[in-house]
């Protein structure tokens, strides 16, 4: 009788626990508050531990790609001055457009965005799969870190914050399923919105149907509904037929150690951010080292992400 | 109040390994590894450590722990809450109930078995996620995973067999 009594209590118990991992799901689906409150909180408990090892990784990776450019000296600084001439015909350039804009947005009496705010963090989980495509930062609430701020690298957009605890946060990447990102498309400036699918490629929906997106357009986000700031870089179209398009983000994330958090200072939340994201509140005033006016900080952290 | 020995202590913490190293390797798992394409199809270690210590000490790798376990993935990957955790629960059940068929057979049928039973739990963890989010997601790196996962099976259940000998069973 009490092996059977053993062995009832054994199936009651794992009745117990599907029973309550289908009712996680059902909480996952209906509060996602809550289950990004749950994450945030858990990745900051372990955070101490991925931070520690994550730093070798980081310093192998940055001993063999400083072994690779010692290697390539010579070619890779044949590059560069080709480069650099371009580059300084190019600043010429928009030296002269930034004066023309800014008279025209006087003349036109454009609102002023308002300034966007940077900081540096440093990703300390990479947890890209099947699954999820997200990365976890060594930044949180604590340095001014909150839920839809944006993430980008040196290279462009990489993705938005789903969820931050004191120390830490969480981004989804534009790559994952659940990530949405209204873009402009090639010249035209088509509108489309790039849904992530868990994949390296991205695809674009919601396009006009006589759209014209060819292998090569630009990908840049087009600033509607006000959750993403426009004109940030996101990727370029490498695939195009009928049946989908898909499109290579300029960041990759094996090679993320550093991106910037990007609070743009915009309040007009989605409907998908209305209903994951609380109103945002004003970010404290800023330390002076973490975060600072876009002008001072943008080269520094530039240069702290750059490859 | 008797103090404890020093010995139970030992004992003790000793016998709490089998449920460390797991929950170790599930945060081991969200580590970046700076190469390329490997985070998509990093092997599902604390799987293979929920089989190999349900089989070797069952009594010190309960069911609600490899639920805590699956709990702690889906967490910390984003997956779909509860998924994982539902999975690594069937994982453990699955196993339990075939200790029998796992004890007189030699390490390449056992590598075959929980390799298969691996495969099995992936793909319900993917089928699990495709009706949560109501969409087909693309199951290619999950196949890697899966093979990655059955090629790392040797060296890891070598690795928990030396450790096996330092864990008392509760017996």
């Amino acid at each position: 009788l009490n092996d059977a009594l053993k062995t009832l209590g054994d199936w009651l118990l794992y009745a117990a626990l599907f029973l309550a991992a289908a009712a996680a799901m059902l909480l996952g689906k209906a509060d996602t508050v809550i289950v990004e409150r749950l994450r945030a909180h858990t990745a900051a408990f372990v955070a101490p531990v991925l931070d520690t090892l994550s730093r070798p990784f980081d310093t192998a990776a940055d001993g063999a790609d400083r072994l690779h450019d010692f290697l390539a000296l010579a070619d890779q600084n044949a590059h560069l001055r080709h480069e650099r001439e371009r580059l300084v015909q190019w600043q010429a350039v928009a030296e002269r457009l930034a004066d023309e804009n800014a008279q025209l947005r006087l003349l036109l009496k454009v609102a002023p965005e308002p300034g966007a705010r940077y900081l540096a963090a440093r990703v300390i989980a990479d947890t890209g799969g099947v699954f999820a495509r997200s990365l976890i930062l060594n930044a949180g609430t604590a340095s001014g870190v909150q839920p839809g701020h944006i993430v980008v690298s040196s290279e462009g957009l990489v993705g938005r914050i789903a969820g931050a605890a004191a120390g830490v946060s969480r981004v989804v990447l534009v790559t994952d399923l659940n990530s949405r990102v209204p873009v402009a498309v090639g010249d035209e400036r088509v509108r489309a919105i790039l849904a992530g699918n868990n994949t390296d490629r991205p695809t674009l929906i919601h396009l006009d149907a006589d759209a014209a997106v060819a292998t090569g357009d630009r990908v840049v986000t087009s600033g509607v509904t006000g959750a993403f700031p426009p004109g940030l870089p996101v990727g370029v179209v490498v695939a195009a037929d009928d049946h989908r398009i898909a499109v290579a983000p300029f960041f990759e994330s094996s090679r993320l150690e550093f991106v910037r958090v990007i609070d743009h200072g915009m309040r007009v939340p989605s409907a998908a951010m209305m209903t994951a994201v609380p109103p945002l509140p004003p970010l404290p005033p800023a330390p002076e080292e973490s975060l600072e006016p876009a002008a001072s900080e943008a080269p520094a952290a530039g240069s702290a992400g750059g490859p | 109040m008797k103090p404890v020995p020093l010995s139970r202590i030992d004992v003790a913490v000793r016998q709490t390994v089998p449920v460390a190293m797991t929950l170790a390797l599930a945060v081991l798992g969200a580590v970046p590894f700076r190469v390329p394409a490997l985070a998509a199809i990093v092997p599902a270690l604390p799987l293979v450590a929920v089989c190999y210590w349900t089989l070797h000490r069952p009594e010190l790798m309960p069911a609600a722990a490899a639920f805590a376990v699956g709990l702690l993935i889906d967490l910390l990957s984003g997956a779909p809450l509860g998924v994982n955790a539902g999975v690594l629960v069937l994982v453990h059940l699955a196993i339990s109930t075939q200790t029998r068929f796992f004890a007189s057979r030699s390490f390449a049928i056992v590598w075959v078995a929980v390799s298969v039973v691996i495969g099995l739990a992936l793909a319900l963890a993917w089928l699990l996620a495709c009706l949560y989010h109501a969409t087909l997601i693309d199951p290619t790196a999950l196949l890697f995973e899966a093979l990655f996962t059955a090629g790392c099976l040797p060296l890891l259940w070598w690795l928990m067999r030396q450790c096996q000998s330092l864990v008392p069973s509760r017996a």
